[in-house]
């Protein structure tokens, strides 16, 4: 039989032993779908591997479909290291957009300098504040996060259909639901010419280093991992657990409205209400594959990128649902937990003992 | 004022109301059971898709309608049993593993899916369950056409209600379900495997969860569309709440919110002028967030929910 036993606190070697461990199972047991769909296995791969690397453009695209997914797996991990099961980055990651397009577009007249902090700013209180209610619930009243922000995910993109239908759609857009464009002033830059990677790039890794030195070198991040660990015994010890967990839902809700911002203020220009192909929800697996570090994040997203930009561009050559990236991230997602079993235990194959040493 | 009245005396709207809840009763029923075991079931939103996804495929291939109503519970317990394998005898977290079932039926539902039908632009229609009408009863006034017009899906459901709040009531088998979710440890000491009652627990509730699905696309509908669940699946997980896991409230629950539901598209007719759309397909979220709020104060959750157990370990 198989028993498991506790281990001592995984080394960092072995934590991302894990990680690469689940991101290749989960690459290998997607060849099973592939097989299903009449696809030549290493033909597939091969055009994935060519669609996020194979070209300069190849690569920006990959690292521009990276960059809302390394904050939305900021935002995952955060929250998820505190144990505040934040699911709903997709719609703070909306609320963002949202708040960014009400101060990018002409409202305000002001110089670059000034105009993109506001915006960023902006989506960031949009976002923490979409999540401060949630926390609020779980704090005060003891209302399960989980359900209350994933239902918030569906009401907020209704509010912005509604938004982009009514007081916010831009009346030169004949009639579709989209927003005015945002201003040049508040855009962020590109950062190449003629590619379409742009600042939010550089916003999302300084994010990842701020998120890792806040939980590393500081009085709050050694809170949050103490609530995470047994909020009752941070609650003995004198920890503000109450506190904690609205800074950690402040700064959640925060990074996935900036990932907000980036979206609408660096890529797309206007904001529709198919802004996020799900990037909230894969930051969940993100975070995860991360191992809950705010490095790690930048790495995964990496990779999670990769997966869809490769399986667009595979899907495109070969007819292939682009479905299969998204089952590629969920068997990630499920690799990862699994995988994450050895971290925490050691796995022992135990033989029953013989007839003969059992009559000794 | 005098045209709500009216809408709330008239059969149509409780017809609707109960159309309207029969996948919920499904949802809340599979949750309930599962969380009584002790397992939170978050795959429920992916196991509602493939339980739809499933279910249409089965009768669009040529089963027929009971044949693909099987099939659906079948994908949904086969979720249900990756689901229980994560979170029963590996310990891991509910809540990660159900939203990884959850990714992984979604995608993997409309992989088949497109797989299967890779250009069609309008999904293809099967000849879904119609309305039961039966003899005598469906004539009664005003019972007749809310309760026996519907199609044998609800009374399933309906069924389901009952049988559930027998078995868990009145068997042992459901005072055993009970207490791995209370006390797994005193479970373990009558001799019982707390491994073997929860992880059969999640996949008759998930394979339950699932038939929620196919009553979308076998009865609600008759085609499989993208993003058709629409929440529902988390809809059921605070309607479970406000339930307090119990059969009869549940389904007490699950009528409400199809009669709430009912009646705003009803109110929707008269007002939709002023009010945008949106306004009222927002009412079912918000609706179910302020049910978590009404109850949490005396929430009594099964207490070893979300407890992961380890044999040999207190």
């Amino acid at each position: 039989m198989i028993r498991f036993e506790p281990r001592p606190p995984a080394s960092v070697s072995r934590m991302l032993g894990v990680s690469l461990a689940a991101a290749l199972a989960a690459l290998v047991l997607a060849a099973i779908p592939m097989l299903f769909a009449g696809l030549s296995v290493f033909e597939a791969y091969g055009l994935m591997v060519k669609g996020a690397f194979g070209s300069l453009f190849a690569f920006t695209e990959m690292l521009t479909r990276a960059t809302p997914l390394i904050l939305t797996g900021l935002a995952a991990a955060v929250a998820f290291r505190a144990k505040l099961w934040n699911i709903g980055a997709e719609g703070q990651l909306y609320v963002g957009a949202l708040a960014a397009v009400a101060v990018g577009t002409g409202a305000i007249a002001a110089p670059a300098f000034v105009l993109i902090p506001l915006v960023v700013i902006a989506g960031a209180l949009a976002g923490g504040l979409l999540m401060l209610g949630p926390t609020l619930l779980k704090t005060r009243l003891g209302v399960d996060e989980v359900v209350t922000t994933l239902l918030l995910n569906f009401i907020v993109l209704l509010f912005v259909q509604m938004m982009l239908e009514g007081p916010m759609q831009d009346p030169m857009g004949m009639g579709w639901p989209q927003s005015e464009p945002i201003v040049d002033e508040a855009a962020l830059p590109k950062l190449l010419d003629r590619m379409r990677i742009h600042w939010g790039l550089v916003l999302a890794l300084a994010a990842s280093l701020g998120v890792y030195f806040l939980l590393k070198r500081t009085v709050w991040g050694f809170e949050i991992r103490a609530v995470g660990e047994n909020a009752a015994a941070a609650r003995h010890a004198g920890i503000p657990v109450t506190a904690t967990f609205m800074r950690v839902g402040l700064l959640s809700g925060a990074l996935a409205g900036i990932a907000g911002v980036g979206e609408v203020a660096g890529l797309k220009g206007y904001l529709t209400a198919d802004l996020s192909p799900g990037f909230g929800y894969s930051g969940i697996v993100v975070a995860m594959l991360a191992g809950l570090s705010p490095i790690g994040v930048v790495f995964a997203a990496l990779f999670i990128a990769s997966i869809f930009v490769g399986a667009d561009s595979m899907s495109r050559a070969t007819g292939v649902s682009n479905y299969l990236a998204d089952l590629i991230v969920a068997m990630a997602l499920l690799c990862v937990l699994v995988s994450g079993l050895f971290l925490r235990f050691k796995v022992k194959f135990i033989t029953a003992p013989s007839a003969r040493e059992a009559g000794q | 004022m005098i045209e709500i009245i009216e809408i709330l005396l008239s059969a149509n709207f409780w017809a609707a109301a109960l159309r309207i809840a029969t996948p919920l009763i499904f949802g809340v029923i599979g949750a309930l059971i599962c969380e009584r075991a002790g397992v939170l079931n978050l795959g429920i939103e992916g196991i509602f898709t493939a339980g739809a996804m499933a279910g249409w495929m089965a009768v669009w291939l040529g089963a027929g309608l009971w044949g693909g109503v099987l099939v659906a519970a079948g994908a949904g317990a086969l979720f249900g049993l990756i689901h229980a394998i994560l979170t029963v005898p590996l310990g891991l977290s509910q809540h990660v593993s159900g939203i990884g079932v959850t990714l992984f039926a979604t995608s993997l539902s409309y992989f088949i899916y497109r797989t299967a039908l890779p250009d069609v632009s309008s999904p293809p229609r099967i000849d879904a369950f119609q309305p039961l009408d039966i003899p005598v009863l469906s004539e009664l006034p005003f019972i007749g056409p809310a309760l026996f017009q519907q199609t044998p899906l609800t009374f399933l459901a309906l069924f389901l209600v009952l049988a559930t709040a027998y078995v868990l009531y009145r068997t042992p088998l459901g005072l055993a379900i009970q207490a791995v979710g209370d006390n797994p440890a005193a479970v373990e000491s009558q001799g019982l495997s707390v491994y073997a009652i929860r992880m059969g627990t999640v996949v008759a509730g998930s394979a339950i969860m699932a038939l929620g699905g196919a009553f979308l696309t076998m009865s609600a509908f008759d085609a499989f569309f993208f993003g058709m669940v629409n929440g529902r699946g988390w809809i059921c997980i605070a309607l479970t709440v406000f339930a307090s896991w119990r059969p009869g409230k549940a389904l007490v629950g699950a009528l409400l919110f199809g009669a709430f539901d009912a009646f705003q598209v009803r109110l929707q007719t008269e007002v939709g002028s002023f009010i945008p759309g949106q306004v009222f397909l927002m009412m079912p979220y918000i609706l179910s967030i302020a049910a978590l709020i009404v109850v949490a104060r005396r929430a009594d959750y099964p207490r070893a929910l979300l407890v992961p157990y380890f044999r040999g370990q207190r």
